[in-house]
């Protein structure tokens, strides 16, 4: 079905963002973040068993300023797919939907990624 | 009175013929991978380094290696359950939509299958 050309009425560009429309895209980039990340951990594995100058190789790979760019990146995805999963866990019990819960609750996911984020990258170091 | 049939009821699989099952598996898995995931975190900060040695004996000890073999297989089956439902949204041409959910299909398994070897390979010691 042809229906490029129609005109379309304004909708994204028109709304002012509310949080939680930030949280639900969010929760998507930050799962395919993941699945781009997943790839560098079964490289991870793989290289591990391949031998020791394959795995330097990815060691030095994940040591570059882009390597550590995207390994920060990758955590704190983690953490925010953790923290608004467990969010969409409680949704599907039925509880937190009202508006302002759901304002509140989206607030809670960023602080608490953020948070999370910090703690374990100050574990690690 | 509903035209559906007590069978079709009783199986609740609806027009897509698979029911809840997808959303449902990404929850079981979504609980199974929090567990998990914060199991590898917190493995990842605390390892003494990651030289090919300590990188090698923490992969080879038992309880790590099944813990990695479950973490691999569970996020495998999250994250194209995940794709799946983007590549939905957003690929509308329909052959390249079906290719594009092939193509995650196998990378999907086959990232699997490379994460089981690796695994089994360094925990059984070759």
């Amino acid at each position: 079905m042809n229906n490029h050309d129609r005109p379309l009425s304004p909708h994204i560009s028109i709304y002012r963002w509310p949080v939680t429309m930030a949280t639900s895209i969010l929760h998507r980039a930050t799962g395919i973040a993941m699945a781009v990340g997943f790839i560098v951990l079964v490289g991870w594995l793989f290289d591990a068993a391949v031998g020791p100058d394959v795995y330097a190789k990815f060691v030095g790979a994940m040591n570059s300023t882009l390597g550590c760019v995207l390994l920060v990146g990758w955590s704190y995805a983690f953490f925010y797919h953790l923290s608004n999963g467990i969010r969409h866990l409680v949704w599907d019990t039925g509880r937190g939907l009202e508006k302002g819960q759901a304002t509140a609750s989206a607030w809670f996911v960023i602080v608490a990624s953020i948070v999370l984020t910090a703690a374990f990258w100050w574990v690690a170091s | 009175m509903s035209l559906r049939s007590p069978l079709g009821r009783v199986l609740g699989l609806g027009t897509a013929k698979d029911g809840t099952s997808h959303w449902w598996g990404q929850r079981v898995s979504g609980m199974a991978l929090a567990v998990l995931g914060l199991w590898f975190a917190w493995s990842l900060a605390t390892l003494s380094g990651f030289s090919h040695p300590e990188a090698v004996a923490f992969i080879s000890q038992p309880v790590n290696a099944l813990l990695l073999l479950l973490l691999s297989v569970t996020m495998a089956w999250h994250s194209y359950l995940g794709v799946q439902v983007v590549i939905e949204d957003y690929v509308h041409s329909h052959g390249l939509k079906i290719a594009s959910l092939l193509l995650s299909r196998y990378a999907h398994v086959v990232l699997a299958a490379a994460a089981i070897f690796a695994i089994l390979k360094l925990g059984i010691g070759a």
